[in-house]
């Protein structure tokens, strides 16, 4: 075997390594979606079937109210489908995450530069402070919120939502941009500032480019996190403002474990970080291994 | 005619002091070189001049003009960095133009300037390619580029040549040294490299621990230091030195090993300057004679190292408890453990403080 043989064998090897890691990444996925499509009966069944006919139906519960229940006509009498909060739920959730992960973003990316560039009095002192506000879990510090909440009008309302998790994300935020700026070499700025740039316009020029990669990582991770928490969105909202997260493991509760019906709602809530990681992520591992932070 | 005049500049970083009260004039038209070892203050130095760092004292005079209160952009200098800091996002060409972008030139102006300093610096070819493409070399003619296409008043190199391989280095010497001269530009041009300070300055200035220790002419910092870290620095190899002292009319080296008679204008400087007897006897390495056969003037040694260096050799040459090095032409033979005799050139003695280690002779 010549060299070119030998590495395309490993090339091969490297392959079957992969898609074998993949099945197992994906099996989770796998089994929420059929879980989702199948019958309550071809759930259940043991083994598993791997061929079924799919239905739609746990998707459609998802969406009505009477979840679990049938629709159509049952003993003689029409049940009419009626919304669900679902659809609201959703909503919610996809306005609360993405305006929360833009603003702490956005904020981020500028503390993160003034953290890294500037001389700020405190500054170790200041990003200690920054950090900490993660340090305790959710739980410790929700009664209080709650009251607080409930006193500022804020309880139960997307705004008050948005307000949290900007917080939230914030300190990750600043933390991670400011690393990232720090990778940027100084000279870049400097060397502007000398060829004639304000600090403002070096800062749009030539950092701003360098920090999106920055940015997207961050944005990916606070998404991600402000979507799949739970403990704020259950304590600080009640019917109106509640993301799907909670309202999910509430279902739980009510008509026993329909699995069917719980499996549908998780998927329909893991699609649009799957597509958001996608849309962005491909920029993220470009920026990566292209070096977009390279002198 | 002082285009830029540094007045007793001084910078610390913290309890650490940078640049301690340094005072240095940049002619115009001139490169005036700051030399010194790593730390010693050059960088540091120039951000101050170019407003990227603020002085704890002192003031910064471009073309009469105190420029302390002027952010970087209005002071019109250049600045040419040690590790080049092109924009890594930007082709050759949007490095070269950035400065003229800013200053909101046409797109045809600047594509013609762009293009005319490029063929200057024979790079016109990388023009559309990013910098991470391109060598080493051809990244610090693009930093230099950028910093020509504006023709600004003073240009700020900070060890230009330090990351580039030494034959290229050599080349670019040379090459910066005539466009220099073209233009009639004015440089300020820091380096740690003797060789090139010497081979390119009008004017040198010695740092060492930020303190500026010796401005003058290269031949001047060459045959006249004023102390032995400067007699040390420059040259390759630098001085050699060895412990003496003053007895009357002659310097007597090591217990009875040899004495060589002072001039009476050597003794008045002892007598003037010296703070005791104790000296140290400095001769460069070119100036020192060796022979195989014992003659008048000439002392025993033993031959320890021989270093060829093409042309030339290093003979480094024993005495009893001190060794000294020697240039050599490359056609004579040392075969190491050789007992030789050496003598010091006429002249080219010169002689330092036991203990200030400044120049008396
Ligand atoms: N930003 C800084 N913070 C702290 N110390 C610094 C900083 N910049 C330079 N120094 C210190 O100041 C001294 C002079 O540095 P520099 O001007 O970079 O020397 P050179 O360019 O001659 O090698 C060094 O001891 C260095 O450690
Ligand atoms: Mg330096």
């Amino acid at each position: 075997m010549n060299e070119f043989q030998r590495r395309q064998v490993k090339n091969r090897i490297i392959v079957v390594i992969l898609v074998g890691m993949l099945c197992v990444y994906l099996f989770p996925i796998y089994w929420m979606f059929s879980t989702a499509t199948k019958t309550k009966l071809d759930a259940f069944s043991l083994p598993p079937k791997w061929v079924w006919r799919p239905q739609i139906e746990n998707f459609r519960n998802v969406f009505y109210v009477g979840a679990g229940g049938a629709l159509g006509r049952v003993k003689g009498i029409e049940v009419k489908p009626k919304p669900s909060a679902f659809l609201r739920q959703l909503g919610n959730s996809i306005i609360v995450s993405f305006v929360s992960t833009l603003l702490a973003t956005f904020l981020g990316a500028l503390s993160g530069y003034v953290f890294s560039r500037m001389r700020v009095r405190g500054k170790d002192d200041l990003l200690f402070v920054i950090l900490s506000s993660r340090m305790l879990p959710p739980v410790v510090i929700a009664i209080p919120l709650v009251m607080m909440y409930r006193a500022l009008g804020l309880f139960d309302t997307l705004f008050g939502l948005i307000i949290m998790y900007t917080v939230f994300n914030l300190a990750f935020a600043v933390w991670m941009m400011r690393s990232f700026v720090d990778d940027i070499p100084i000279e870049y700025e400097e060397a502007a500032l000398v060829d004639g740039y304000s600090r403002f316009q070096a800062f749009f020029k030539f950092i701003f480019p360098e920090m999106r990669v920055g940015m997207v990582a961050t944005a990916i991770f606070s998404l991600i996190m402000t979507w799949n928490e739970f403990t704020f969105s259950l304590l600080l909202t009640g019917e109106r403002a509640r993301t799907a997260v909670p309202s999910i493991a509430h279902s739980l509760g009510t008509a026993g474990v329909n699995w069917g019906h719980i499996a549908a709602g998780s998927f329909l809530m893991v699609l649009p970080v799957v597509v958001f990681t996608f849309l962005l992520g491909g920029n993220l591992i470009r920026g990566f291994t292209f070096g977009a932070i390279k002198e | 005619m002082l285009k830029l005049s540094i007045q007793d500049l001084t910078k610390k970083f913290g309890r650490k002091t940078a640049v301690s009260n340094l005072s240095l004039g940049v002619e115009s038209g001139k490169i005036t070189v700051l030399l010194g070892p790593t730390g010693a203050g050059k960088t540091t130095t120039l951000r101050c001049v170019a407003g990227l760092e603020k002085p704890d004292q002192g003031t910064i005079t471009i073309e009469g003009q105190v420029v302390n209160d002027y952010p970087p952009k209005d002071r019109d200098v250049a600045f040419v960095f040690q590790n080049f800091s092109l924009y890594p996002r930007y082709t050759v060409f949007e490095n070269i133009a950035s400065p003229l972008r800013i200053r909101g030139l046409r797109q045809e102006e600047i594509a013609q300037k762009v293009k005319e300093v490029a063929s200057f610096l024979h790079i016109d070819h990388l023009l559309d390619r990013r910098p991470i493409f391109i060598s080493g070399g051809e990244m610090q003619r693009v930093a230099i580029a950028r910093a020509l296409v504006r023709r600004p008043k003073v240009f700020l190199l900070d060890e230009p040549l330090t990351n580039l391989d030494a034959k290229i280095r050599e080349e670019m010497r040379t090459e910066l040294k005539r466009l220099q001269g073209e233009m009639e530009s004015t440089f300020f041009y820091a380096t740690p490299d003797q060789a090139e300070a010497l081979s390119m300055a009008d004017t040198i200035a010695v740092i060492h621990h930020g303190h500026l220790v010796q401005v003058g002419t290269p031949t001047g910092i060459y045959h006249q230091p004023v102390n032995m870290f400067v007699a040390d620095f420059v040259g390759s190899p630098g001085m050699n030195f060895i412990p003496a002292s003053v007895e009357g009319e002659t310097v007597n080296v090591g217990p009875g090993y040899f004495s060589l008679p002072l001039s009476p204008e050597m003794r008045k400087a002892c007598a003037e300057q010296a703070t005791s007897k104790e000296v140290f006897l400095g001769i460069r390495p070119e100036d020192v004679l060796i022979r195989f056969e014992a003659q008048e003037g000439f002392y025993p040694a033993l031959v320890e190292v021989v270093e060829p260096l093409g042309v030339l050799q290093i003979v480094r040459l024993r005495l009893n408890h001190h060794f000294i090095r020697v240039r050599s032409e490359e056609n004579a033979h040392f075969p190491v453990g050789e007992k030789v005799f050496f003598g010091l050139k006429e002249g080219k003695v010169r002689l330092f403080d036991g203990k200030s280690e400044k120049r008396i002779w």
